[in-house]
């Protein structure tokens, strides 16, 4: 049995002359949370829709919880999805749509309720569709993406229009539902959510996977800072100095010197400041955030 | 299969569709069978492009169904407006691709829902058909319209050969709907294109080339629906008719297979 929920080799999507998915190489390993971050238009979706038999790859293979994806009907009834944001009839009530799926798939029309109850929906079941705030569509989507109590979990921005507590009870969710061995490939704008839940991360751009690999991997290969600040800001061109002189490169941001260094130079640079007679009233080793990573390796385009 | 069928019956049975399309399809019932009565003497016709259906004709053991089998062509275009709008609504929606990953089995789903559609479009003709033979019933006296041979076997058999002409028709008109509401994937257009075609194009080609009615479906299906009349024989409508949606169904099943879902 494979121990990767997705794989693709190669996988390319053209519209005529446009390239939308180039040579896509990457792995999502079984019961672990996947981020699929990547500029507007860089393939996600595209990719997604491929995953999901949605359209054909012109190009490249791949599988699904051991599947191929030229045969999406033997592995879609392990997946649930949400592509490109929810899509429900407006006339019908929310628990009727839901009701609509189940009945298609062939699941259990009465988890409904516990559903709905899951997503923070329980009292709106009845309400029509057209009736629901973005939010509500949002959980909608993902109490349908949930019906057939998936081994994997496709989600494109499923927290687009949810408040900040609503963003954190689908943080919960889906920490709550890979804990329980269920694989999650979201994609998402809100990159400090993808950094808090998933450990490992598919980079696009412009239809290239410039990273697949560990979301740790990703941010220790950027250059680490070390902030320090001096008790006497006078001090702050010398303390400059010391770094450039010891091979790291440094600047002043208002009150602060960021020199590039590991998190282990701090030590030594307290050391140095120390023996040039320069008092430090903090020093701080500081990763580059996700988002400053997803910046730079993308050109600031998004 | 079933459970597609199944499912878009969750649709089809929303108070709004179903209250909505079994009104309409009263409302035109009632209209064409009411004026078939009230109309028996005017000396501008009592059906359809001004024809006149005689007294003595109405006393016969089918002219009980008469005006249910008059009604077919309207009868035809709503089913027409629903199937277009179930299948093309699942584009502007964007549900389909909710569907797909449900049931990727593409014809499969195209078939199940084709099925619960036709199913819908029976119980239209079953209420049609209830609606026109109460009318007909009740506005023989004022008309003075005897009512003797209706309650006979023959009448029974008329009312029965009559219904399935119909749902046939229906069901026609239906898969025409459903075939563009799969090209336009709009239900718009399907729609506008559709009726357009079929009350306006088909009507201005008839009325000015001569015999061109044996060969436009919409004249065709109404043939169907009448049992053969003076455009066509029943088995020219059947065989001309079943050609033209067999190769539209085709043309839209490997499109519908083959095409990406994209919105």
């Amino acid at each position: 049995m494979s121990t990767l929920a997705i794989s693709v080799k190669d996988l390319s999507k053209k519209y005529g002359d446009r390239v939308a998915v180039s040579h896509a190489n990457f792995e999502v390993p079984l019961g672990t949370v996947c981020g699929f971050v990547g500029p507007n238009g860089s393939g996600k979706t595209t990719t997604m829709r491929m995953l999901l038999g949605l359209i054909s790859p012109t190009g490249g293979t791949g599988t699904i919880l051991g599947e191929p994806i030229n045969h999406p009907e033997r592995y879609l009834n392990r997946v649930g999805a949400m592509i490109e944001g929810p899509a429900f009839y407006p006339a019908l009530s929310g628990a009727e749509n839901l009701r609509v799926l189940a009945t298609l798939g062939g699941y259990e029309t009465g988890q409904v309720q516990s559903l709905l109850e899951r997503v923070g929906l329980g009292d709106r079941g009845d309400s029509k569709y057209k009736t629901y705030s973005l939010g509500m569509k949002q959980r909608l989507g993902i109490a349908a993406a949930l019906l057939p109590n998936p081994q994997l979990l496709m989600l494109d921005e499923p927290t687009n229009g949810l408040d900040p507590a609503g963003i954190q009870e689908i943080r919960e969710l889906l920490r709550s539902l890979a804990s329980q061995g269920i694989t999650v490939f979201i994609s998402s704008h809100l990159l400090s959510e993808i950094e808090m839940i998933s450990d490992s991360l598919v980079m696009l751009r412009k239809g290239k996977v410039i990273f697949a690999g560990k979301t740790q991997d990703l941010l220790e290969r950027q250059q680490p800072t070390i902030i320090a600040k001096c008790l006497n800001t006078q001090d702050l061109p010398k303390l400059i100095q010391i770094a450039q002189s010891a091979g790291h490169s440094g600047s002043t941001i208002g009150e602060e010197a960021h020199i590039l260094a590991s998190a282990d130079w701090a030590a030594t640079l307290n050391t140095l400041a120390f023996q040039a007679g320069i008092t430090l009233s903090q020093i701080s080793p500081v990763l580059p955030s996700l988002e400053e990573t997803f910046f730079e390796m993308t050109g600031d385009d998004e | 299969m079933i459970r597609v069928f199944f499912a878009e019956w969750r649709k089809l049975r929303r108070p709004s569709l179903f209250a909505g399309t079994m009104g309409a399809v009263g409302a035109v019932t009632a209209l064409v069978t009411s004026l078939l009565f009230l109309l028996l003497d005017s000396a501008r016709g009592n059906a359809r492009e001004g024809q006149m259906i005689s007294r003595s004709t109405l006393e016969m053991a089918h002219g009980v169904s008469i005006g249910f089998s008059s009604s077919a062509g309207l009868l035809g275009l709503v089913a027409l407006c629903v199937f277009a709008a179930q299948t093309a609504q699942e584009y502007t929606y964007g549900t389909l691709r909710n569907l797909l990953v449900r049931q990727p089995k593409r014809l499969t789903l195209l078939l199940g829902k084709f099925l619960a559609m036709t199913s819908f479009g029976l119980i239209t003709v079953v209420f049609s058909a209830v609606v026109s033979t109460i009318l007909a019933f009740t506005l023989s006296g004022k008309a003075k319209v005897a009512t003797t041979a209706w309650t006979t076997g023959d009448a029974r058999t008329a009312m029965l050969h009559t219904f399935i002409n119909v749902f046939l028709s229906v069901v026609a008109y239906g898969t025409v709907g459903m075939i563009l509401g799969l090209l336009f994937r709009s239900p718009i257009p399907a729609i506008s294109i559709g009726v357009a075609w079929l009350l306006i194009v088909e009507n201005i080609i008839a009325a000015t080339v001569k015999n061109s009615g044996k060969w436009m479906p919409g004249q065709l299906m109404t043939t169907i629906a009448s049992g053969g009349d003076l455009t066509a024989t029943y088995s020219h409508a059947i065989l001309m008719v079943t050609a033209y949606l067999a190769a539209g169904a085709i043309v839209v099943g490997i499109l519908f297979r083959r095409r990406d879902v994209s919105n």
